[in-house]
């Protein structure tokens, strides 16, 4: 019943002991550090406003860069097939490669922690909204991680399934910041659609469940079409 | 029922092109059969079924009283499956790789060791235990593989090509392993080498074009080819309609066909016997009557190969 387990491990430790662990979460927090701190003491506030609203936007090109192999490659080398033919469900190895994603994600901003917490020492840093940005990140970093995942097992090509992926979270980020192209009826919905604005709802300290069910249903749902994706390959 | 695996009129189609086409077989317990055919025929379509990867698009599979359908774990962990060119993790150990294939296949932790140290015995993997799979020879990974196969120590052993690719040494050595391990499990394996699945199974099943074509105990085929013999005979002078005209009037003969012409004259053919009886002189009386020169001249006895080869050629 845990057999989700022993393939999220084998997919922690490919990441790690591969350099692509290394290597991701060195250009992602160059990037953030770099964004975020640049403008840090021009604003002279004490918050983490600034980094958490760059991330939907970093997220979009550095997640679907860290599941686009998770598929694709076992179907390129083969090992798809020996994978399947192993007593595990389609299940299993879903929800286990998307695991490996989301704590790579998890992994990835972990060492951000060192921002807050510098913070704190040099103002007075409010911690509701930071524990709630940290909350919707890792929400943001399934919903995107999901959406790779199935990007990725669309297709043996690791370049496709990066660009699909990316594509995808792109559009997610992006379609609130759009309203202005749809008619005045449909505006809620788009901007229900929108990754970036549930993001920001959460990282302003309020944890509402609409937010959440938001991102619960679109990893739910990437993860449902990842399924009937692979069922119907063979 | 004894039959360890029921297949009936399992049917596959990619895109239109039937692989596979309404085959049913039982396989018993302890049964060792060896899948022959030409490249293309569906040998590994069919394994990809039996194994659960491939979903098939008519038919049914029975694993003891299991179906595909509805217990798939519990025919996989029965299943131990080598596919062709063992496609592993590259950048993985092989103790790595194994380790994780004992946890998947649910070997249980305290047996977990000494069965990685009875499979890298049994398949001579002592010394690569710490190189990565990609860096290992053909015959390194087809081993792995196989330990792989074998990992929670399976009733059934599906093994897709095993010996391919693999220098004479290694071939022997996996032919020995699979008649080691083949006393006790019930194995299936695809080949194209004929002498390989004479050497080691039970019985031998040959596909075409998605069909079973041929289907019964290595004993029984080699005894029905014993009965029918080909007479190898050169000639120069006469075309193959003319050797086919006055060899045809001779009573036993099945057919002639020609296996080549040279530019010199020399028509070579092969005339099929039905019978056991030795027809040489006969054809020999028959062909003094003409002018022809015979250079060559000899009795080939069929084996299982040119059953095969019967079976499986193209028409042209």
């Amino acid at each position: 019943m845990w057999q989700f387990a022993h393939i999220l491990k084998k997919e922690l430790k490919d990441y790690f002991i591969s350099p692509i662990a290394y290597i991701v979460i060195s250009i992602f927090l160059i990037i953030t550090g770099w964004f975020f701190f640049s403008t840090f003491f021009l604003y002279d506030q004490a918050n983490m406003r600034s980094f958490f609203a760059l991330l939907p936007i970093i997220f979009t090109f550095v997640i679907p860069a860290v599941t686009m192999r998770l598929f694709s490659e076992e179907f390129n080398i083969g090992s798809y097939e020996i994978l399947l033919t192993m007593p595990v469900t389609f299940g299993d190895i879903v929800f286990g490669k998307f695991a490996a994603g989301l704590l790579m994600t998890g992994a990835m901003l972990l060492p951000t922690v060192a921002y807050p917490i510098a913070i704190s020492f040099i103002g007075d840093l409010d911690w509701g909204p930071v524990i709630g940005g940290y909350l919707g990140a890792l929400l943001l970093g399934g919903a995107f991680a999901a959406v790779g995942v199935f990007a990725s097992a669309l297709t043996r090509n690791q370049i496709i399934a990066f660009i699909l992926g990316s594509a995808i979270c792109f559009i997610l980020t992006l379609i609130d910041k759009m309203l202005f192209f749809f008619p005045e009826s449909l505006l809620n919905v788009i901007e229900y659609l929108g990754a970036d604005f549930h993001f920001h709802n959460i990282s302003k300290g309020i944890v509402d469940s609409r937010d959440l069910i938001y991102f619960i249903s679109v990893i739910f749902l990437s993860l449902y079409a990842t399924r009937l994706a692979l069922q119907n390959k063979n | 029922m004894n039959g360890m695996i029921h297949v009936e009129n399992l049917t596959k189609y990619y895109d239109g092109f039937c692989a596979v086409d309404q085959i049913s077989m039982d396989i018993h317990k302890g049964e060792v059969l060896g899948l022959l055919g030409p490249n293309g025929a569906g040998k590994t379509t069919t394994l990809k079924m039996l194994t659960g990867y491939f979903k098939p698009t008519a038919g049914h599979i029975r694993v003891k009283d299991y179906t595909i359908e509805d217990h798939p774990l519990e025919i996989k962990r029965m299943i131990g499956y080598l596919p062709e060119s063992s496609p592993f993790y590259k950048n993985m150990l092989v103790y790595d790789y194994l380790e994780y294939a004992a946890k998947i296949k649910g070997v249980a932790p305290g047996d977990r060791h000494s069965r990685l140290r009875f499979l890298a015995d049994l398949c001579g993997l002592n010394d690569i235990m710490h190189k990565a799979i990609g860096e290992l020879s053909k015959g390194l990974n087809q081993r792995v593989g196989l330990a792989h196969a074998m990992m929670n120590d399976p009733e059934i052993l599906i093994l897709d090509e095993p010996t391919q690719g693999l220098d004479p040494n290694q071939i022997v050595e996996i032919r020995n392993i699979i008649k080691k391990i083949g006393k006790e499990k019930t194995i299936i394996f695809s080949t194209h080498i004929l002498s390989e699945a004479e050497a080691t199974c039970d019985r031998i099943m040959i596909i075409n074009k998605g069909k079973i074509v041929a289907d019964g105990e290595t004993k029984e085929l080699k005894a029905s080819a014993d009965k029918k013999t080909a007479i190898h005979i050169a000639l120069i002078g006469p075309d193959l309609a003319a050797v086919q005209k006055e060899l045809q009037t001779v009573s036993g003969i099945d057919s002639v066909e020609k296996i080549s012409q040279t530019e010199d004259g020399v028509l070579t053919v092969n005339a099929w016997t039905r019978s056991s009886e030795d027809l040489r002189e006969s054809i020999y009386r028959k062909i003094k009557t003409t002018d022809w020169v015979m250079v060559e001249f000899r009795q080939e006895v069929k084996t299982l190969e040119t059953i095969f080869r019967d079976l499986t050629r193209q028409p042209n």
